[in-house]
């Protein structure tokens, strides 16, 4: 009952010193609200990055051509060891009567197959891979198997394309940590000015009896709420405004390859990681910043 | 044991003042005890060694056989709860009204609000404010403001009372007001009083017991005794 009387008044002295202390407290929201927006940022940049590079990791495959006089027996090897290598996700044979018949469908393709003596056309798998980072030593991996007569996958652009997506991705999540840095680096010495301006307060409360714990809790539950006020603005921006850029820009950047996350998938997420990152932040730069007046 | 009792303290400042050397003092229970000397004396710093404002660099400090200066910070409340303390500049938290001032330790207990009710008002009908309760500070006079001080001080009935030169912003009619009030507590409560002060007119006719303090040293400490300008007056 004694704990609960105390968090009850803690709670309502937070509210009040919120109002009582305006400026300071706006001071502290906005603050808060700057750096919460650029957390919100580059949260979304990580979130679309990633799933660029998944989706190019989805559509890129290695072509694995086998011999013309390959038996059956030995397609059969050649599958198996596929499915051996470690980086490899899907395996799907086409036999070259299937290639055939697939490109003849196409009225000119069938012109020029039919003026050939003989079929340039090889049966060959279609392998994907686990991880494109890896997927030349995959592609040397399947050379070296018996009865394949050579590999083909989209070498070069893609590992370029992957690898940068990977900086950015990477690049993204130092800001965000950086970022998480700053805001409680900003919140917390806000708050120092806030509580400096009220360090008589504290010596007061020390004077009168009152303990550690009972004089940080009103300080702790106010850094929570500073925080959370102050990541509203971000939140709203990361829900409506992302909406708005998806749909601006039709939920594509530049090309049909990169598609953007849609909204739904992402903003809710982020905008709880807003709300946590502004609450606890506020909490401990509260903490942190009324310990000193605390010590003898 | 007696209630109060320092026993070769020193305290040291960091800039290297020496602000009690070898301090020895004893004082029991219900006393009434004028701590004098001139500013910079050391008196101020005795009151707080009792209060665990300061710890001592050497020797101990017991009040009510609890050795204050060995209290981990995080229990000096514990103690705190047990004293009222009166300052000169009376403390006041300026965006609370009278009543919250006196009720705020109470309440930072976690005490029930009609327990809290009783004793404010019972503490504030002693030092006669009762029409005041929903002022603010800054609308009272400097000498209500010390009796709010005095209320709050004495909200929790301590078993100790230390006032740091109370009166010291008070003209001498509003000084003998409030000391009146302060001599009815010692009486009616039993509370020890241990009062710093440099009011010669208070201590020369309330006749309690006077310990004098010069730069540091304790240099004379006698019943019923005046004030002394120096150790030679």
């Amino acid at each position: 009952m004694k704990m609960l009387r105390i968090i009850k008044k803690s709670i309502k002295d937070a509210f009040k010193s919120v109002f009582r202390n305006f400026s300071l407290s706006m001071a502290s929201i906005s603050c808060t609200a700057v750096t919460l927006i650029l957390v919100a940022i580059s949260l979304l940049v990580t979130y679309n990055v990633r799933n660029i590079t998944t989706e190019i990791e989805n559509v890129l495959t290695i072509v694995t051509f086998v011999d013309a006089n390959a038996t059956e027996g030995d397609i059969a090897d050649i599958k198996d060891a596929l499915e051996n290598i470690d980086n490899i996700g899907s395996v799907e044979y086409n036999s070259k009567e299937e290639i055939k018949e697939e490109l003849s469908k196409d009225e000119d393709m069938k012109e020029v197959l039919a003026t050939l003596d003989t079929s340039p056309i090889q049966s060959a798998f279609v392998v994907s891979v686990k991880d494109v980072r890896e997927i030349d030593a995959t592609a040397k991996a399947i050379k070296k198997i018996e009865k394949v007569t050579r590999v083909k996958y989209g070498e070069t652009l893609a590992k370029k394309l992957v690898s940068m997506f990977d900086m950015i991705k990477n690049g993204c999540i130092i800001a965000v940590i950086a970022l998480i840095i700053v805001t409680a680096f900003l919140i917390t010495n806000t708050i120092k000015i806030t509580i400096f301006s009220r360090r008589n307060e504290i010596n007061i409360m020390r004077l009168v009896g009152t303990s550690n714990i009972v004089i940080k809790l009103p300080f702790l539950i106010e850094g929570f709420v500073l925080g959370v006020i102050g990541s509203i603005i971000p939140i709203l921006l990361t829900i409506y405004g992302y909406a708005f850029l998806y749909d601006y820009i039709g939920g594509k950047l530049f090309t049909d390859l990169i598609v953007l996350v849609k909204p739904a998938e992402v903003v809710y997420l982020t905008s709880i990681v807003l709300l946590i990152v502004g609450g606890v932040v506020g909490m401990f730069g509260s903490t942190h910043a009324v310990r000193r007046f605390l010590k003898i | 044991m007696e209630f109060i009792e320092l026993k070769n303290v020193f305290k040291v400042y960091n800039n290297g003042v020496t602000a009690l050397a070898d301090a020895n003092l004893s004082i029991s229970k219900g006393e009434f005890v004028f701590i004098i000397g001139e500013s910079g004396s050391g008196k101020s710093t005795l009151t707080k060694l009792l209060y665990r404002e300061e710890k001592p660099n050497k020797g101990s400090v017991f009040v009510g056989g609890i050795n204050v200066g060995k209290l981990k910070n995080g229990n000096v409340y514990k103690l705190r709860r047990k004293i009222g303390v009166v300052f000169q500049d009376f403390k006041l938290l300026p965006k609370l009204t009278v009543y919250e001032n006196i009720a705020y330790p109470l309440e930072s207990y976690g005490m029930k609000s009609s327990d809290i009710r009783e004793k404010v008002l019972r503490a504030i009908e002693r030092v006669g404010l009762k029409d005041k309760l929903k002022s603010y500070p800054n609308q009272l006079s400097g000498g209500e403001q010390q009796r709010v001080c005095i209320a709050r001080a004495i909200v929790n009935e301590p078993t100790l009372i230390i006032c740091d030169e109370p009166t010291g912003d008070l003209d001498p009619k509003m000084s003998k007001e409030i000391m009146d009030v302060i001599e009815d507590i010692n009486k009616d409560m039993g509370s020890t009083i241990i009062m710093a002060t440099h009011d010669k007119d208070i201590v020369n006719r309330m006749k309690k017991r006077v310990v004098c303090i010069h730069d540091g040293v304790i240099t004379s400490d006698k019943e019923k005794g005046s004030y002394i300008q120096n150790e030679n007056a």
